[in-house]
């Protein structure tokens, strides 16, 4: 009996190493704003014509992702916190890194606007008004891309929103959209990538309080898994698919994503 | 506010609609967790039926970590497998992170203790009533758990059907190992928490009734067959 389970599990261990082999497919760990917007779904099944490769994409934070691919459990990285982004790169375990696409963060709230931000267009005034107000915010709280940004925006001001966590400052610990659920059934203002705001499906009286700041431009960039630090990794592919995102044909299927008439990213790869 | 029975309403539709990505999903969560739940049984048996009929040293103490390895947390085992089947990690070389494979390992793990822990009360129980004739007949210790095992099949069915229940229910695990990659390891759970993070409530509330279908069905269905088993034996 013992024997038997031992053989069926290694027929299952030999089938998928042959699975493997045979198809050509790469694991992208990817934030979470690019899946659930559904560029994705936009996106792969293009490159997947004109190349035959697989694209299975692990979407969850920034951080996660990062770490995941340092694991080597990823092939491509697609993300959006540059300076963690160089600091892969430099490490060694990204090859190189390539300016992908952009959008902006935008802060929604409820239609009340209890801090009265609604119109501005500076940002870190927004927040000072929203710190002195005591209004509610919920933040990411999770070391993610749009954490980072909103961390690095609350130090250009005089507020210390971590020092009220747990009062008017909410950590939520989630997803972009765990974090949006949490922060509209509370009333408190959220930072958001507009990609995944746009295509959100629970905005209830929620709408764009502030928008238009230059600080709140949102870079994507992608970055190949180096195969000398991981030699698991299917290399070819991923560079095919790093390319081809930033050719022509991978940069015009970015731009031709919309959600209700809306483009959601923006390509800005350097001209080959 | 969705309402439930917006939800009750677009289950059905999609239901009926025959979806073929619906369809791939939920058969994704039946292979892994009915898998999971064979494999913890073929482990988890056993291992219940040896403590319950045993007298060691420390068994009390072995009990006590068995009922209390029932309540692991999902997102423990799946950190504590990620790391296992991770490239850096020791099993990396067999790359099957993000596979079905891995979230049958760690729903495994997480639901073994549940069929060791439940099958060892059950069996210790029946034990009590046949211990003395198991002594007049000089059985050997494998006969004794292969007879209680075989007396006791249909509260064991129930055992089994608890760690089911648990396999596919919890998204904790099987979305860190498996990733919730769309056609490849995304199943009933993982479906539901992705469709809640994008804000459509109704659709997540509908998967969710869907799953409870499921369950419904798989439990239904062994029902059925210890009904029948039961009439047969009484014919």
């Amino acid at each position: 009996m013992l024997f038997r389970i031992l053989s069926v599990t290694a027929t299952t261990l030999a089938l998928a190493g042959a699975a493997m082999a045979q198809d050509q497919s790469i694991i992208v760990q990817s934030t979470t704003s690019t899946a659930n917007s559904g560029l994705y779904d936009h996106l792969l099944p293009i490159f997947r014509d004109q190349t035959g490769i697989q694209v299975n994409v692990v979407a969850v934070g920034t951080g996660q992702a990062i770490a995941n691919a340092r694991n080597c459990d990823g092939d491509v990285l697609l993300v959006h916190a540059k300076s963690s982004e160089e600091e892969f790169v430099e490490s060694g375990i990204g090859t190189a890194r390539t300016n992908l696409m952009y959008n902006d963060f935008v802060i929604v709230g409820p239609d009340d606007d209890p801090a009265g931000v609604g119109g501005m267009t500076d940002v870190q005034d927004a927040l000072s008004k929203i710190a002195e107000e005591g209004a509610l915010f919920a933040s990411r709280g999770d070391d993610s891309g749009t954490h980072k940004k909103e961390m690095l925006l609350w130090g250009d001001t005089e507020a210390d929103p971590t020092a009220a966590s747990g009062d008017w400052y909410r950590e939520t610990g989630s997803g972009m959209g765990a974090t949006l659920n949490a922060g509209i059934g509370m009333g408190a203002y959220v930072i958001t990538d507009r990609a995944t705001w746009i295509s959100f499906e629970n905005k209830q009286d929620y709408a764009v309080q502030v928008e238009g700041d230059e600080d709140l431009f949102n870079q994507y960039g992608v970055i190949p898994v180096n195969p000398e630090k991981c030699p698991s990794v299917n290399s070819d592919a991923a560079q095919t698919f790093a390319d081809w995102l930033v050719s022509d044909a991978g940069q015009e299927a970015i731009a031709d994503y919309e959600v209700d008439g809306q483009q959601l990213f923006f390509p800005n790869a350097p001209e080959n | 506010m969705q309402s439930m029975g917006d939800a009750l309403g677009l289950a059905v539709a999609l239901v009926l609609s025959g979806d073929a990505d619906l369809l791939e999903i939920v058969l994704l969560s039946l292979r892994v967790s009915l898998t999971a739940t064979a494999f913890a049984c073929i482990v988890g048996l056993p291992v219940g039926a040896l403590v319950a009929i045993g007298r060691f040293r420390g068994r009390s103490a072995v009990l006590i970590v068995m009922n209390a390895l029932m309540g692991l947390p999902p997102v423990v085992v799946g950190l504590l497998v990620y790391l296992h089947l991770s490239r850096s990690g020791p099993l990396g070389f067999l790359g099957l992170l993000y596979t079905p494979t891995a979230m049958i390992i760690a729903q495994t793990i997480l639901i073994a203790p549940i069929v060791a822990a439940l099958s060892r009360q059950v069996i210790e129980d029946l034990h009590v009533e046949y211990a003395e004739q198991f002594r007049s007949l000089c059985l050997t210790r494998t006969q004794t758990v292969q007879a209680l095992l075989w007396d006791a099949r249909y509260s064991l069915l129930t055992v089994g059907l608890a760690g089911f229940g648990r396999a596919v229910a919890e998204v904790g695990a099987v979305i860190i190992v498996g990733g919730n990659i769309d056609h490849l390891t995304r199943v009933m759970t993982t479906a539901i928490a992705l469709e809640t993070s994008k804000g459509d409530l109704g659709l997540a509330l509908a998967l969710g009734i869907i799953l409870l279908g499921i369950a419904l069905g798989v439990n239904a269905a062994v029902q059925s067959v210890r009904m029948a088993a039961v009439r047969h034996a009484y014919v």
